[in-house]
């Protein structure tokens, strides 16, 4: 791509974007892997017999063999996980002790709800914290600038389970503004499982597809809680980053031409230091999202919310370690490829890493 | 005719170790000719030139009994009156097109986002205009140098783009802070070059900072020599070889010449008093 | 006082320990300019000693249950933050609570660090494939989000104090090994380790007395800036019932006891999410303002 007129034509490689894809992949690979062998150790040395949790205490000593051996617990170690690999590749994470479906079926039908809340907390926690972040780094030392970073240590600090039912509390409880916990009243609730189709699995979309606009008012009622006080501790880390990124940004050679060109301050600001400041600034978002993910366990007790974190507690407290362990992978699949995917973006948006 | 006169002029900076004053007390004037400054790095030329366009940042302060630009008093002027100087009558050409370009936007955004944004020129017509901008700096293909990013671009053909840039609204004055030192020696002749028949041809006054005091004897009609903060010496570039200030003379004897003796070149006498 | 602190202020320090206690002081002079990391260092010092004078600080036994003054309101005589579900006194609760909360934060600004320290140290100081599966280790361990990695080790282990500590540790070493190892590179070539070498001391020895104690400053820089999660994360597992089991006073568990009672008792649940507020707040404002005090990139401004 170099415009310098006689430079020698490179050797053939192939496409930067493909080798770079190929790499990533191969390392997330590896990531995946190790994060298999975690769990599949947890799941060995867990205190609960597997067998017994299926047959129950009352059977006979022949059943206990049979599905040890159906499990295939008679084999060795390695060979245990390289089932368990196997399977897991194929979306095989064993059968769930308490809802008796698959793990991964039950999955499919929670994943959804976590994904609507996160997504919606980041959007509020990006238009949020990058102006708050710019303002704050325009004018460092003024009293914009101490709220922007009390009001984010703030977030850093709060335990979210705390804030949630505060929350609850006062909007719902005292100020009756929104809707309580759950995706939607209990009215709705039957005729959305009945008569919505549900394509995506987030609600917002569904009731939106079908046309169901009192349902859908009703869902945004219901989910502006809970993803505001999700998306506050992603702002409070967005904010803060973008900060120190345009703080960095703004001392730039660059920015100096744009005012000595007379450009207005708004447009060295947010044009000229912004475009800069994007770059690393997808990878923070990248990762707030997948922080998200850890977030959500405790939002979705306090708000009864039926997502991936509800599941997992659940599961949890009836020792139901299949549940568990699979929701632990998927969530750090997730998490992994979030990361690697914004490493990738990364990369590919900033035109000198191209 | 007098385009700028400075008298005085004071750069402050408030540190946490107290006052430092890059700038002290420096005046000078200049009509439509060349001025070099001559320094050494910190002798507070950099800070000189950037005062003229007051974009000297916090905590950094200028003071200055007069500025004036072709009758416009610029300690007076209001944020905004300056932001029309800017764009349009004065111009700068920084040290290192690699930090002075924006790294994430386009050759041809930068070139013309002035044109658009305040002459209001239709997306086409600036465009046009930029190709003319690239043409005079000599660049050969400026539609591919228009698509292009800075980092792709080679440090001389990346300074022709920021003059190409800073010449486009056609000032009255140009401020040329080190524009060659960070290019490799065989590039520099030309860029200056090009610098040197487009300052001529537009007939503008140039300030041309640099710590080459050779360079600068060959390139303006007069020279300021710098030493913490002050002028010590204000010379016609001709007599630059019957330099009387001790530090001028130190300057032009620390550099090597072609026949000359070979023997270790002396250093720099930096003695206290001509801070004074 | 004043000859000491001139000795702290020499610029030319004689001894290596003056040195470092001048750079400290120096540091100290910036950070007590800094408002906000001294109220930050005042709540933490509150902390401690709430913990260290629960006894005299709280009115009443903090698990004796007096059903007779159930879910009493803030401001009630005697019970100035009001009483739980058990008539229990809220203030008292919090009180010894802080020494719970303390209690799980040393040990895991203890445990996690020494693990994160050995494992960061080994894979500098070796190199090679030692440094890469080792490393490989950490990445995948910080691949998890770690209140996830917590809850599934304490499905493992049970629930209970000592295992939530082990397994908030067992997911907080991976920064720690990350950051040990940078410095591990950079002492590794070091003349005097060279030189250590020569006296023929082990490579065990050459990590355990020359190589850790290098590493030790940005280590524990980093715990403290760690510790606001490590609160959080043990109140978590508290609230979800799989940290310390009722009835001791953690302050986690407080609010998830309170939550049946949000609408009509609110306070119950209030008070103690406000002590783990408080108290994280104030690491977060600690650690905030020595991140500016030592590194001088954030602090030029």
């Amino acid at each position: 791509m170099t415009v310098v007129p006689d430079t020698p034509a490179p050797p053939f490689r192939l496409p930067r974007p493909i080798r770079l894809i190929g790499g990533t992949a191969l390392s997330l690979a590896i990531t995946i892997l190790g994060l298999l062998l975690v769990t599949f150790i947890i799941g060995r040395v867990v205190p609960i017999d597997p067998v017994l949790a299926i047959i129950g205490e009352r059977a006979t000593t022949e059943q206990y063999e049979a599905t040890r051996i159906a499990l295939g617990l008679d084999e060795p170690m390695w060979k245990q996980f390289a089932i368990y690999v196997g399977d897991a590749v194929q979306g095989d994470l064993g059968q769930s002790l308490r809802t008796r479906r698959e793990v991964s079926e039950d999955i499919i039908r929670y994943f959804p709800a976590t994904l609507e809340l996160a997504t919606i907390a980041t959007l509020f926690g990006v238009l949020v914290g990058v102006p708050a972040g710019v303002l704050a780094a325009t004018r460092p030392g003024t009293w914009v600038d101490q709220i922007v970073r009390i009001v984010g240590l703030m977030g850093y600090s709060m335990p979210v389970f705390w804030l949630g039912l505060l929350a609850l509390l006062i909007f719902y409880g005292i100020l009756g503004w929104v809707g309580g916990p759950g995706r939607l009243d209990a009215g709705f609730s039957m005729m959305f499982e009945l008569d919505v189709p549900q394509r995506t699995g987030m609600i917002l979309i569904d009731t939106a597809l079908a046309g169901e606009w009192a349902m859908f008012r009703n869902a945004l009622s219901h989910i502006v809680l809970p993803s505001a006080v999700l998306g506050y501790t992603s702002m409070a880390y967005i904010s803060r980053m973008t900060r120190s990124f345009m703080m960095n940004e703004l001392g730039q050679e660059y920015i100096t031409t744009a005012r000595v060109k007379g450009m207005p301050e708004w447009r060295v600001v947010w044009v000229h230091a912004l475009k800069n400041v994007m770059v690393p600034l997808i990878t923070v978002i990248a990762l707030s999202y997948a922080y998200l993910l850890e977030g959500s366990v405790l939002t979705e007790t306090i708000f009864a919310w039926p997502g991936l974190g509800s599941y997992i507690t659940d599961a949890l407290f009836a020792a139901d370690m299949p549940a568990v362990l699979g929701g632990t992978v998927v969530v750090g699949v997730v998490f992994v490829t979030l990361n690697m995917a914004s490493d990738l973006l990364y990369r590919l948006v900033d035109p000198r890493a191209r | 005719m007098t385009l700028l006169s400075v008298k005085n002029l004071r750069v402050t900076f408030d540190t946490e170790a107290g006052k430092v004053e890059a700038v002290r007390g420096v005046s000078f004037s200049l009509g439509r000719e060349r001025l070099g400054i001559v320094g050494e790095s910190g002798s507070g030329k950099t800070m000189t030139g950037r005062s003229v366009l007051r974009l000297i940042r916090p905590p950094g302060r200028i003071e200055a009994e007069e500025m004036r630009f072709d009758g416009i008093d610029l300690m007076a002027a209001s944020e905004r009156q300056m932001r029309a100087l800017r764009g349009q009558r004065i111009a700068m050409v920084m040290q290192d097109p690699k930090y002075s370009l924006n790294p994430v936007m386009k050759i041809g955004a930068q070139l013309t986002e002035g044109l658009r944004l305040r002459d209001g020129m239709s997306a086409k017509a600036a465009r046009l205009k930029a190709i003319e901008a690239l043409e005079a700096v000599q660049i050969r293909g400026p539609e591919r140098v228009m698509e292009a990013y800075p980092h792709e671009l080679s440090g001389g053909m990346g300074q022709r783009v920021m003059i190409a840039m800073m010449l486009i609204p056609n000032p009255d004055l140009l401020i040329a802070d080190e524009p060659t030192s960070a290019l490799d020696v065989t590039v520099q002749a030309e860029v200056l070059s090009i610098l040197d028949g487009l300052v001529r041809d537009r007939g503008m006054g140039l300030i041309f900072i640099s710590h080459d005091l050779r360079l600068v004897g060959r390139f303006c009609d007069r020279v300021l020599v710098m030493y913490k903060g002050r002028v010590v010496e204000e010379l016609e570039a001709k007599n630059l070889m019957n330099a009387t200030h001790p530090y001028t003379q130190g300057l032009l004897n620390c550099l090597p010449r072609i026949g000359g003796n070979r023997s270790p070149l002396p250093g720099l006498d930096r003695a206290a008093e001509w801070a004074e | 006082m004043a000859t000491m602190t001139e000795w702290l202020r020499d610029p030319s320090p004689s001894s290596r320990l003056q040195a470092r206690l001048g750079q400290s002081y120096l540091a100290w002079l910036r950070m007590r300019r800094n408002p906000l990391a001294m109220v930050g260092l005042f709540i933490i010092l509150l902390l401690l000693a709430m913990a260290a004078f629960a006894p005299w600080l709280a009115t009443h036994d903090p698990l004796t249950q007096n059903l007779g003054q159930r879910l009493l309101p803030p401001g009630t005589p005697g019970h100035w933050l009001g009483t739980d579900d058990f008539g229990r006194d809220i203030w008292s609760r919090i009180v010894y609570g802080s020494r719970i909360t303390l209690y799980i934060v040393t040990l895991v600004a203890v445990t996690a660090p020494l693990l994160g320290l050995m494992i960061g140290t080994v894979a500098g100081y070796f190199g090679g494939w030692v440094d890469q599966v080792l490393m490989r280790i950490t990445d995948i361990f910080l691949a998890f989000p770690r209140l996830i990695l917590a809850l599934a080790l304490v499905a493992v282990l049970g629930p209970g104090i000592e295992n939530a500590v082990l397994a908030i540790a067992l997911t907080a070493w991976p920064p720690y090994a990350r950051v040990a190892r940078a410095e591990t590179l950079t002492v590794r070539t070091s003349d005097y380790i060279a030189a250590v070498r020569l006296q023929g001391a082990g490579s065990g020895r050459i990590i355990w007395g020359h190589v850790m104690p290098m590493c030790l400053p940005s280590v524990i820089i980093r715990v403290t800036l760690d510790m606001a999660g490590v609160i959080l994360i043990a109140a978590g597992l508290g609230f979800l019932g799989l940290g310390v089991q009722p009835p001791t006073p953690e302050w986690g568990l407080m609010i998830s006891s309170g939550r049946k009672f949000l609408f009509e008792q609110w306070w119950v649940a209030t008070m103690p999410g406000l002590a783990i507020f408080i108290v994280s707040l104030g690491f977060n404002l600690l650690g905030d303002g020595l991140r500016d005090v030592l590194d001088p990139r954030s602090s030029g401004k």
